[in-house]
């Protein structure tokens, strides 16, 4: 240890409250937010395969199921402009899992109670970590979409369009985001985060991601795909791209993302409580 | 020989057990196979439409076929990952310390996976049949497309424990399973070859896969094609892929 | 300066849902400026009297004040009031040791223009400016444990709790936690209640010491003045041939409390003092008892607890992580 003699502290002792007072609500959440951040940046692993993986996905399956527009009845635009959607929803299953076990794995090593044991409040460490998933979001979904552009892809609904794509691709990360910490929240290890990410994959599967749902042959598919929430996500977007504005498939698409916002932000508020425990 | 025997018996035994009562590894590996059969079969059903497309046993024997070696070669790419598991362990030094034929270690896994990816096969292919699915082909060929599903496990078996063995960590998971992903995909999954077209039809036409999934089905159908490429490209890739694997495990030694 | 004890804990419980009590009715006082070393084996109950006092896990009944406010009613004062280095030095790998410093630094209140100011200061004081920038993945135990003792002194707490903070570092991290420890108690008046099980880190660096076990305080004050309490010398003999333990244990049994410790060895108190040594090896011999080594010790801590409980503090901790399988 050093024993120079500047140990004469900044400040003196600080004592009881008063003598350093709370950080506002916005500091706060900027603080976490700002960690989310620089952590997802530094874990390029975290970053790229995220980015890569739904683009290959959609490389593949753009060109593999190019004949299905051949099907009578199928939207008369070509299988890879109806593919894009897709890789907006696989990204925010990402950010689902990274927000989760970045969370998770602050409960396992004790960082939790570290910054239990300061004046931070519950709601800014959840906003805080949820506002990092945000950021990854917009990263994520900008990428999305000039590959998409750039692979031949037209926006029917254009600039304009685009941009509302952003920001109901963002809402969908922040919703699924909202679970992942919950998750977290719960059970309190990155494994049971992690042991989630296949059932959500098959959500998307199970959905009308692959063919529009009226084409869907299989009737106990087709009867999955309308009842599952993720199709909506799905056709909002993709509505944007090979539609224009379709206002009933936006409303959905919007509607259920918001829903799925609601609920697991509520839950996960309730988890939070729960876990930070402090008298 | 014996020593290799007892090596190898070894290895798979700890594979299979400690799968089977670890329903955390058992689970996914059965119900995947069984989730992708459901998903590709009943969701993309309406594929079959598309004009010129011909398959006998109809769609749902069409995507079996991709399923089932698919499942092969993801059950060889999980042992990978089980490797890798050892090595961060450190039970894997412990294996190499103790057996006495160290090679009989690389056969063991891939046994191991074998005896695994079975039980995986036989369960999607009651599932396939319970949902209908017509199979054309005979005994004989039936044989034959379990064949070309055990070659195909023992490639990726051997691929994943290379670079498991080079790389010596958990870490090395997406890049012993990203591969085996493309190449599988960048086969006619979803519609037969004639139909693809653009850049996909160029890769499909050589890559490797296309004719392990083109006998497989036409095995199914009872009207065999590319038979002999297909084993013939398989046992190519077996015999590589050992050479691969006996370098990781040669690497691994190296460091200790 | 008041004369009020800056921690004080009157009959605290803790119930689990599952298992016995972990903490069943304790009372103690620190006063101000002292150092408290609470000392007892693994599950006796020192981490989770040190999650109550830091308000981070509620008491079943009994109260405690930390810095003069209730801990279940005052939470809030309290953290104020407190740093604290918890069992693990939970820390993130991906951070460097500055921005972990600079983030306690902002979610402790402190003003945009100090932090950067505070952070250098501590990075210097424990030694790691040269490693500030570096990722906390890559350091050493040492190094993550000043880091952890770096980041409860950001705010200038008036109290510190250290939970088991050498547990896993070696002679020399150890030594040098140990002069800071002292330092800001004897410099800087900063009271501190420091959990181990290490009895010379209790003997070291405590101004007093409380000893638990499973859940009781069973002795509490200054190391020379337990240590007198006892008064009593021990002898540690080890025989020669290890499967005659038994053998051993009843032939001493007689001279005092017993303590059986692993590869046979047995080690007895001696009310009588050191004069009993000759009577020992006496009824050793006439019992052809071979034996392999044979030692005096003067009374320590681990006596200290043999006298209270009947089990040395080293086996003790076993016996409790057996008991928790």
């Amino acid at each position: 240890m050093s024993s120079s003699a500047s140990r004469r502290p900044v400040l003196a002792a600080a004592g009881p409250l008063g003598a350093l007072p709370a950080p506002s609500l916005l500091e706060q959440v900027g603080a976490i937010a700002r960690r989310s951040v620089v952590r997802t940046f530094r874990q390029r692993a975290l970053l790229v395969f995220p980015l890569v993986f739904p683009l290959i996905l959609f490389a593949i399956n753009g060109s593999a199921l190019s004949a299905a527009r051949k099907i009578p009845g199928f939207p008369d635009v070509s299988y890879r402009d109806f593919a894009l959607a897709v890789p907006f929803l696989q990204g925010a299953l990402f950010v689902a899992v990274t927000a989760g076990t970045d969370l998770a794995r602050d409960i396992q090593s004790g960082f939790f109670d570290r910054l239990a044991l300061t004046p931070l409040r519950g709601s800014a460490l959840l906003a805080g970590q949820l506002g990092g998933a945000v950021v990854v979001a917009c990263v994520q979904s900008l990428c999305y979409l000039l590959v998409g552009i750039a692979s031949g892809v037209g926006i029917a609904s254009g600039f304009g369009g685009a941009l509302v794509l952003l920001a109901l691709s963002i809402l969908i990360a922040f919703g699924f985001a909202g679970l992942g910490s919950l998750l977290a929240l719960r059970f309190g290890t990155g494994e049971a985060v992690q042991g989630f990410f296949p059932l959500l994959f098959v959500t998307v599967f199970l959905s009308s991601s692959s063919l529009p749902r009226n084409l869907i042959k299989t009737e106990w598919f087709k009867e999955v795909a309308t009842y599952n929430p993720v199709s909506y996500l799905i056709e909002g977007i993709r509505s944007l791209i090979i539609t224009g504005w379709d206002g009933q498939a936006l409303a959905l698409g919007f509607g259920f993302a918001l829903a799925l916002s609601v609920i697991t932000l509520s839950f996960a508020g309730a988890a939070m409580k729960n876990r930070l425990v402090r008298t | 020989m014996r020593r290799f025997a007892y090596v190898a018996r070894g290895v798979a035994w700890r594979s299979v057990h400690n799968t089977l009562v670890n329903p955390a590894i058992l689970l996914p590996s059965l119900i995947f196979p069984l989730f992708f059969l459901a998903a590709f079969a009943g969701g993309l059903s309406k594929v079959a439409e598309v004009p010129n497309f011909h398959y006998g046993p109809g769609y749902t024997a069409f995507q079996f076929a991709f399923v089932f070696l698919q499942s092969a070669a993801f059950g060889g790419v999980f042992t990978g990952f089980a490797i890798a598991r050892d090595f961060d362990s450190g039970f894997a030094r412990r294996l190499l310390l103790t057996a006495p034929r160290r090679s009989g270690i690389i056969a063991g896994y891939a046994l191991g996976a074998l005896a695994r990816w079975l039980l995986t096969a036989t369960l999607i292919t009651l599932a396939a049949l319970l949902a209908g699915m017509n199979v054309l082909g005979n005994g004989g060929e039936l044989v034959g497309i379990v064949g070309i599903g055990v070659l195909m496990n023992l490639v990726a078996a051997l691929w994943a424990c290379g670079v498991a063995m080079f790389l010596r960590t958990e870490q090395a998971g997406a890049l012993i399973q990203m591969p085996v992903f493309v190449v599988l995909f960048l086969a006619p999954v979803y519609v037969p070859l004639n139909l693809l077209s653009g850049w996909i039809h160029a890769v499909a036409q050589i890559n490797p896969a296309t004719a392990a999934l083109e006998a497989a089905r036409g095995l199914l159908a009872g009207s065999p094609v590319k038979v002999a490429l297909a084993f013939g490209l398989l046992a190519a890739g077996s015999a590589l892929f050992a050479l691969w694997a006996r370098r990781g495990l040669a690497s691994a030694e190296r460091a200790g | 300066m008041s004369s009020a004890p800056a921690i004080e804990v009157e009959q605290l419980v803790r119930e689990f849902r599952k298992g016995p009590r972990a903490v069943d009715g304790i009372d103690l006082a620190v006063a101000p400026g002292e150092i408290y070393g609470f000392l007892g084996p693994n599950g006796a109950g020192k981490s989770t009297t040190v999650l109550m006092l830091t308000t981070l896990l509620p008491p079943t009944s009994g109260r405690a004040s930390v810095g003069g406010y209730d801990i279940v009613h005052d939470g809030a004062h309290v953290r104020a009031s407190i740093g604290a280095a918890l069992q693990e030095a939970a820390l993130d790998a991906i951070l460097t040791g500055r921005e972990h410093l600079q983030l306690q630094a902002t979610l402790q209140g402190m003003p945009k223009a100090d932090r950067a100011r505070r952070a250098q200061e501590l990075l210097e004081r424990v030694g790691l400016t040269e490693a500030a920038d570096r990722r906390v993945g890559g350091y050493s135990g040492g190094m993550k444990r000043r880091l952890d003792l770096a980041l409860a002194l950001v705010h200038s707490p008036r109290i510190l709790f250290l939970d088991e903070p050498t547990t896993g570092l070696d002679l020399q991290s150890r030594s040098a936690l140990w002069a800071e420890v002292a330092r800001l108690a004897h410099e800087e008046g900063m009271t501190v209640f420091l959990t181990t099980q290490y009895l010379e880190e209790a003997d070291a660096l405590a101004d007093r010491v409380g000893i638990i076990d499973h859940g009781h305080i069973v002795a509490e004050g200054t190391p020379t003045q337990l240590k007198d309490e006892i008064g009593n010398p021990t002898v540690e003999v080890v025989p020669a041939d290890p499967t005659a333990g038994d053998t051993l244990a009843a032939r001493l049994t007689s001279f005092g409390t017993l303590a059986r410790n692993g590869n046979g060895a047995v080690t007895v108190q001696l009310p009588g003092g050191e004069s009993q040594l000759a009577e020992i090896v006496r009824t050793l011999d006439q019992a052809q008892l071979k034996v392999a080594t044979l030692q005096l010790h003067q009374p320590s801590l681990d006596d200290v607890f043999l006298a209270k409980t009947g089990r040395k503090l080293e086996g003790a901790g076993e016996e409790a992580d057996e008991q928790q399988r």
